[in-house]
């Protein structure tokens, strides 16, 4: 049961999202968790502004109820398989997002200053969210994916493109980190 | 039927996502710093088997379960977009913490602000949207 209600190590989780994407190859569908974002503005009338958003959404609804899964798979996860999901973060991680202000690293899942009830009253958290969300919004449907539809989709199928989507990301992702993170938080 | 194997393969992917802890931002933060194998195993891994079952899938020519070959659309033959959207989309991951996918595991997790996070996401996929055609791809 402890092994359960641990967190699980890369070797379980890696498999089981290999699992995942053939899972949705074996019901006919694609493995790519950001396609769901463009149903959603499709749905809300965005053919209106866009042809980007022009087809028939309803066809892909089973993205939205992927999506819908996933959010009833957390709250499992969370309140029926886990004791205690701090993460166990590298020491040198918690030494230094602490100087960056960030002191429950180590001791938590989430960082409590961005993901708890208190952020709704931080103006500069909301602030955040809000652009950090709309930043992968946007890549992703530049991109053509995400870290679902690229990297691991993508690069199982050996594409060229998704090798450079995910080089762009890990770009990215180590400017915000390393010279802009420091500013930010 | 096709509807509640959607929603098995989700909950499967939720709880995969949390438990793991690939949903949460120290975890991402720590692997920007390459302070951590943890999330270089689970992409590393899951890639391995990824490439084992396309190969096969494509060696065999399977079928799925509705008696469908299982065909998977090559991507577009560009640099610019794959780069440049990448880019964005890795600002966006590691200032968040958040892909698209666990997004929604946090809802479920109880971490209510993540609903920000997929407020900006919808508004990001819209404004994509609406700039396409000026953008390079």
């Amino acid at each position: 049961m402890d092994l359960i209600l641990n967190p699980w190590p890369w070797y379980v989780g890696g498999p089981l999202i290999a699992g995942i994407m053939f899972l949705l190859l074996w019901v006919g569908r694609r493995f790519g968790m950001s396609s769901n974002l463009r149903t959603v503005c499709a749905a809300a009338g965005g053919a209106k502004a866009s042809s980007f958003f022009d087809y028939n959404w309803k066809d892909e609804r089973w993205n939205l109820i992927v999506a819908l899964g996933a959010v009833i798979g957390g709250w499992i996860a969370m309140n029926l398989l886990s004791t205690d999901a701090a993460v166990a973060l590298h020491p040198d991680v918690i030494d230094q997002l602490q100087q960056l202000g960030i002191s429950d690293a180590g001791k938590a899942f989430m960082p409590e200053k961005f993901f708890t009830a208190n952020a709704w009253s931080d103006p500069k958290s909301l602030l955040i969210l809000l652009g950090g969300g709309f930043l992968v919004g946007f890549g992703a449907r530049y991109a053509g994916g995400c870290t679902s539809g690229h990297a691991i989709s993508g690069l199982s199928n050996l594409q060229l493109g998704s090798l450079i989507a995910v080089i762009g990301f890990f770009i990215g992702g180590l400017v915000m980190n390393h010279f802009l993170l420091p500013y930010i938080l | 039927m096709r509807s509640l194997s959607y929603l098995f393969i989700g909950i499967l992917f939720g709880i995969t996502m949390f438990k793991v802890e690939a949903a949460s931002w120290f975890r991402i933060y720590e692997m920007f710093q390459f302070k951590s194998f943890h999330m270089y195993g689970i992409i590393g891994s899951a890639l391995f088997l990824g490439v084992i079952i396309i190969q096969y899938i494509k060696s065999k020519q399977l079928k799925d379960a509705f008696g469908t070959p299982i065909t998977i659309a090559p991507k577009e033959k560009t640099i610019a977009r794959y780069l440049i959207g990448g880019t964005f989309f890795g600002l966006g991951w590691a200032l968040s913490g958040a892909c698209p996918g666990p997004m929604y595991t946090l809802v479920g997790a109880g971490f209510s602000p993540i609903l920000v996070v997929i407020f900006g996401a919808v508004l990001g996929t819209f404004v994509y949207g609406v700039l396409k055609k000026y953008l390079p791809h």
